[in-house]
């Protein structure tokens, strides 16, 4: 494997685990359920893609063929977090927050956690 | 007959490419197992899925992945350093409530998605009519920047996407 390659690889490792490591860390010290909300969601996808960039760059090196399943952990991953972070976040405001705490919706209806869609309500 | 056979052309497209990329080699006989399943999930599942979402532009399609991960790559710098050098008392998180205007429900997926991946916002919930979307913002003064940029960076271009 040529020095470049290595390089890039070390490069790449040093960076996700920075991230990896900011992520975990602001695990810890935020406070509020919906703050540490952010550090998995963000500053881990960083240190997730840097091991994968990594991992391609090693195998293109090692074999000379791209590996496609990186990438795909990628999509998946780009896919899933948002929903995860959805999931929690509605549960912490079910559990935890009243109608009041929220600001008004500017809409015509309630947020979904309190209020029922318009086609579901008796009459319509 | 053909909107029976494959409901979802794009899924099924996708679905070829993910197979292959799974089994990560280029056989005629993985690509007709990939091409199978491609037919089988989205008849399976079209019941779940009933409206075909149109997507107008497909460059623009591409234009916006960049975007969001060039944004992505932003994001991490930028809550990496409210984590590290913010005390925590002068870190203020607010809730931004955020009109839409788009309507399909595709589309509205994509933007939720995008919020939670970009720039210390978490999409948290939607209007029961899906007519506005609440966003929790990790550190902010100034609510009325964020929802003006999300509405010209995201939202504008979705729209041209999917309308």
């Amino acid at each position: 494997m040529s020095f470049i390659a290595e390089l890039l690889i070390a490069i790449s490792l040093v960076v996700s685990g920075i991230f990896g490591f900011v992520g975990s860390y602001g695990l810890v010290k935020l406070t509020d359920s919906l703050q540490r909300l952010h550090a998995p969601t963000k500053a881990t996808t960083l240190g997730v893609g840097g091991v994968l960039i990594a991992s391609m760059i090693f195998f293109y090196a090692e074999t000379g063929y791209l590996s496609i399943h990186e990438l795909l952990i990628s999509v998946f991953l780009l896919l899933t977090a948002p929903i995860t972070a959805n999931f929690i976040a509605k549960t912490y405001i079910a559990r935890n927050l009243k109608k009041t705490d929220l600001p008004d919706s500017q809409s015509t209806c309630g947020w979904s956690i309190y209020d029922d869609p318009p086609e579901s309500r008796p009459g319509n | 007959m053909l909107t029976r056979l494959i409901p979802h052309p794009l899924l099924s497209l996708t679905l070829v490419f993910v197979w292959l990329g799974l089994v990560n080699t280029f056989t005629l006989g993985n690509l007709l197992l990939g091409g199978f399943l491609a037919i089988v999930i989205p008849m399976l599942t079209a019941p779940y899925w009933p409206n075909r979402p149109k997507i107008g532009k497909p460059l623009k399609g591409l234009e916006y992945v960049l975007i969001v991960l060039w944004d992505i790559v932003v994001a991490n710098v930028q809550v990496a350093a409210i984590i590290l050098f913010k005390r925590q008392k002068n870190i203020r998180s607010q809730w931004v409530v955020m009109p839409l205007e788009l309507h399909s429900a595709e589309a509205i997926t994509v933007l939720a998605g995008t919020i939670t991946m970009t720039p210390g916002t978490v999409s948290a919930t939607l209007a029961a009519d899906g007519g506005s979307i609440l966003v929790h913002c990790l550190h902010t003064d100034d609510t009325d920047a964020v929802r003006d940029e999300i509405k010209t960076r995201y939202e504008r271009r979705l729209k041209e996407i999917f309308e």
